[in-house]
């Protein structure tokens, strides 16, 4: 979707803002917040993709104004909602309605190495070999999808070079929406920097930006 | 150090009642048997106190330290990161770009924020914020110069956008004068930020004399 989280090349966001000795969690709340995004996420109601998604949802206004951690937050409470984890009711009166069962088997503290360490592996196994080699031409789409998708809206329509073949991954494009994995080659695009921002960039510069064979044509 | 001293960027407008509302969240999805506190706890303590940019660091002296090491991390990141046991999470598919005289590298992501957390940790706030993620792409020397970094016309600045699966590391420049430092010291040189391409490893390290 072209919303307010496809930021590459806009204006106006001001400075960046670079805090000496950050620490990890800015408050306790953002701390909660991204652990029980991850240990919600571990009953495997929504993949990757769709807590992306979920977050591209936010209205652009709101977007903007909320933090990162602030985010994650509207992100759960929706997904948990939309699969059905917790009803809406609950949410709103913060207790779990009388007679459903409890959830089993959660996720404890002595799975969280193992659940971290696993990682979620998005690359996938594919037959056919790459339509793309490097050292070839290609156009990214000029694609404006309303759903999820990565291809930023920067790239579209124009032209880069393939630097190299990463391996078969899963489409975000279908993944995020439940409609399957669709697994296709992702390649390591090289855009030139003048190509994607005109004259004002710097002759030698260049964006590499991933994309699946989905987002490409030969050029 | 108090967390108000240091938020006032990007958190200005969180409702004042946030925090109140994620517990809520917390006591319901534990009441549902969704959570288990202690699981949030051991989370919180991963990414507070165990996984971090030092994890990075050491990938970087080893790649200084040592030529076959480097050899192997450029080629496939993934499984020459994962001789030291970091893997997982946002790091199932790792690549790492060498800088050199001719070439900087530097890490975004214009669509989020990922970010390569086996071994940098979680992101800082700048990396999250509109501010970098819109300009790294456009402007990325005027970025640099920001961080106090000024790139030679002569060098070349690839920017790259993790817009798939895979999660970027820069290996920085070994800085002259180090040939007698062990791979622990080198590994104390090393900054996140210098792994993200937005400063170069110093020696000595700034306000220290070698």
């Amino acid at each position: 979707m072209n919303g307010v989280h496809d930021m590459g090349g806009m204006h106006g966001m001001g400075p960046v803002k670079h805090e000496k000795d950050e620490p990890v969690f800015h408050a306790p709340w953002e701390g909660r917040t991204f652990a029980l995004t991850l240990a919600a996420g571990a009953w495997g109601k929504w993949n990757i993709d769709a807590g992306r998604h979920e977050i591209e949802l936010i209205p652009p206004a709101q977007y903007l104004r909320m933090s990162y951690y602030e985010r994650w937050y509207v992100r759960l409470v929706e997904l948990l909602a939309k699969r059905e984890l917790v009803s809406r009711e609950e949410l709103e009166t913060g207790h779990a309605k009388p007679g459903v069962p409890k959830a089993s088997p959660r996720l404890t503290a002595g799975q969280v190495p193992a659940l971290l360490s696993a990682g979620a592996l998005a690359s996938r196994r594919i037959a056919e070999s790459p339509r793309f080699q490097p050292g070839q031409r290609v156009r990214a789409r000029n694609i404006h999808p309303a759903g999820h998708t990565r291809l930023p809206r920067y790239a579209r329509g124009k032209q880069g070079t393939i630097d190299r073949h990463r391996g078969g991954f899963v489409f975000p494009d279908t993944n995020a929406h439940f409609l399957g994995e669709k697994p296709q080659h992702v390649y390591s695009v090289r855009f030139a920097a003048r190509e994607l921002w005109g004259d004002q960039a710097s002759p030698r510069d260049a964006v590499y930006i991933d994309m699946w064979d989905d987002y490409l044509e030969p050029a | 150090m108090p967390p108000a001293e240091h938020h006032d960027h990007a958190h200005q407008d969180v409702p004042s009642d946030l925090a109140l509302r994620v517990k809520a969240l917390e006591s319901l999805l534990v009441e549902k048997g969704l959570v288990d506190p202690a699981a949030l706890d051991a989370l919180i303590d991963t990414y507070e106190n165990k996984v971090g940019p030092r994890n990075g660091a050491r990938v970087v002296a080893r790649a200084w330290a040592e030529p076959a090491y480097k050899a192997r991390l450029l080629a496939d990141g993934t499984s020459a990161i994962a001789e030291f046991g970091f893997s997982g999470r946002q790091g199932e598919h790792m690549v790492v770009v060498e800088n050199t005289a001719r070439v900087h590298n530097l890490i975004v992501c214009t669509l989020c924020s990922c970010y390569p957390w086996p071994v940098l940790g979680l992101p800082p706030v700048w990396y999250k914020s509109a501010a970098y993620r819109s300009r790294a792409v456009v402007d990325p020397r005027g970025v640099l110069r920001e961080f106090g970094l000024e790139i030679g016309e002569d060098v070349e600045v690839r920017v790259w956008d993790s817009t798939a699966e895979l999660r970027y590391l820069v290996l920085p420049e070994r800085p002259a004068g180090t040939d007698h430092l062990s791979e622990e010291d080198l590994a104390a040189l090393v900054t996140r930020d210098a792994m993200v391409g937005v400063a170069k490893v110093e020696y000595p390290k700034p306000g220290e004399t070698a």
